[in-house]
């Protein structure tokens, strides 16, 4: 609704003093609550001392590391369950949108375990892979794979039907119809799905860290719960979702960059 | 997959292919399980085996259950907190959506501050519930809603900044009030949006509902499964999993149920 009337600048001047009010406001409330006393401060603490604390887990080292250290784990196990998930769901989705067999017996198989919620598979993956490396990537991968092959196989399936006759007619094989029409048609789909999937892969590893592993944020969380050191929980969320933006941003520019130079 | 492309409808013969394709596989599936159970395959007692998934079955099912309860109880309690924590993310978030769309001045107020919070996600707040509310049900319920509250907001909002403005500057026109305004005219416009929301913050909070179980709890299919695992209990392990599965798209299809009844005419 952006309308444009003389007087839209000056209301647009006092949206923006509407928004930092709202900020302003927010943190003052937070603060002054942390500082009334009625809570004590291993309980509430203000975003003063959050941020106090966040600075001192980047020097002190707590349960084995410091908040760097935990999280350079978390966001090296992330990054091998989302390149996975994106190397296995995106050549099936697109060979699913192609050949009509596969598709027919993946689909039920997917279908059915979608509904089966990433954490759930906590327990198999402790079981069957450890809690090291192998336990949380399965987490991750089940978390980040569904996207990869959903947005993949629309992709794939919404290709221009004359791309993929003019494809035929000049005698191109199923496997390089696959690679060179289906894959570069896909593309913007393809990319919008990773975004989809590195957000809930980065999601599920945190829920995975909460409940078996033996480093990273989640563990740190933990911790910090188990010790009723609040500061510790909110440092260790406020680090989780700075992580999250910044995956999040990467992605964004990185499908900005490739689209463009891809040429639409 | 259910969707189709365009110009592409698959006739009678074609869907008959494609169920008996899937059967197939099932079945074919369910054959390689049993045989490799069977023929000791997978021992070490770390993969189910059919039997070990019927005897989890039966001692569940039956009096005095497992992990505090039997099935029926665990059902009941995920059920309930679930449904308890969606409604109230759903009777909070849905007005914050229709008012933050509708009024520039509190989308300004409350917007920053929303999308500061947001990147935090649900289960990063497990640790805190615990710390502030323990480990009965409030602490659930207050996770289920903040994983639900979020795709609430978002949907109702996107909703309602989508309606034509043609539409509310003619209500306007008309002499339609701000009640009836929102009433008659952003609500029903906004209800499609609002519904995908419902259906994102329902799948949001059984799973943060499972996870907050698996951490910690008394009842319910996530403490099932995390007596499982420290029991490495696998056939337990693959019954709970199961239930976690079959719940959660009998919630998806009951919503979906309902968004056809309340919305007719998109079908």
């Amino acid at each position: 609704m952006a309308e444009v009337t003389p007087g839209s600048r000056r209301s647009g001047r006092r949206l923006a003093v509407l928004s930092i009010a709202g900020m302003v406001g927010f943190f003052a409330f937070w603060q002054l609550l942390a500082l009334s006393g009625w809570f004590p401060e291993r309980y509430l603490p203000g975003p003063a001392k959050v941020v106090e604390t966040m600075f001192a887990l980047s020097i002190d080292k707590y349960s084995g590391a410091t908040l760097w250290g935990h999280l350079t784990a978390s966001i090296g196990r992330f990054g091998i369950g989302f390149l996975l998930a994106a190397a296995i769901g995106i050549p099936l989705g697109l060979l699913m949108g192609w050949y009509r067999w596969l598709d027919d017996i993946v689909s039920p198989f997917f279908e059915t375990l979608r509904f089966v919620a990433p954490i759930a598979w906590v327990p198999f993956a402790g079981l069957w892979f450890g809690t090291g490396i192998g336990g949380p990537t399965l987490i991750i991968f089940s978390g980040a794979f569904p996207p990869c092959l959903i947005n993949a196989y629309r992709g794939a399936k919404f290709v221009d039907k004359r791309l993929l006759e003019a494809a035929r007619t000049l005698g191109a094989s199923g496997p390089r119809i696959v690679a060179e029409v289906l894959l570069p048609a896909s593309l913007p789909s393809i990319l919008a799905g990773l975004r989809v999937s590195a957000g809930i892969g980065w999601q599920s590893l945190v829920g995975a860290e909460l409940i078996v592993v033996g480093s990273g944020v989640g563990y740190m969380m933990v911790q910090g719960q188990l010790n009723v050191d609040t500061p510790i929980v909110m440092a260790g969320m406020v680090a989780i979702g700075l992580v999250g933006v910044v995956i999040d941003f990467t992605l964004r520019s990185a499908e900005g960059r490739i689209k463009k130079h891809w040429g639409r | 997959m259910s969707d189709t492309s365009p110009g592409d409808t698959y006739r009678p013969t074609q869907q008959a292919r494609r169920v008996l394709i899937g059967l197939g596989a099932f079945t074919v599936a369910i054959l390689i399980w049993f045989v490799l159970s069977a023929t000791g395959f997978s021992t070490g007692g770390r993969f189910p085996t059919p039997t070990d998934a019927w005897r989890a079955a039966v001692q569940i099912s039956t009096s005095p259950g497992y992990a505090g309860g039997t099935l029926f109880q665990h059902v009941l309690q995920s059920c309930r907190l679930v449904l308890l924590g969606f409604a109230a993310a759903v009777l909070t978030g849905v007005p914050v959506g229709l008012l933050m769309g509708a009024s520039r001045r509190v989308d300004a107020l409350i917007g920053p501050v929303f999308s500061l919070l947001r990147p935090i996600p649900p289960l990063a707040w497990i640790p805190l519930a615990i710390l502030w509310l323990g480990l009965g049900d409030m602490a659930k319920i207050f996770l289920i809603w903040v994983a639900a509250f979020t795709p609430s907001v978002i949907n109702t909002y996107t909703g309602v900044r989508n309606i034509d403005t043609t539409l509310i500057e003619a209500a306007r026109v008309h002499g339609a009030g701000t009640r009836s305004l929102m009433l008659e005219v952003l609500v029903p416009g906004a209800l499609p949006m609002i519904f995908t929301g419902l259906r994102l913050s329902l799948q949001a909070s059984w799973t943060t509902l499972v996870a907050a179980e698996l951490v910690g709890a008394f009842t319910g299919l996530g403490k099932v499964l995390s007596n499982a695992a420290l029991d490495i209990n696998p056939g337990m392990i693959l019954f709970a999993m199961i239930w976690v599965g079959l719940l959660g798209a009998a919630m998806t299809r009951a919503l979906e149920w309902i968004e056809g009844r309340a919305l007719p005419w998109l079908k």
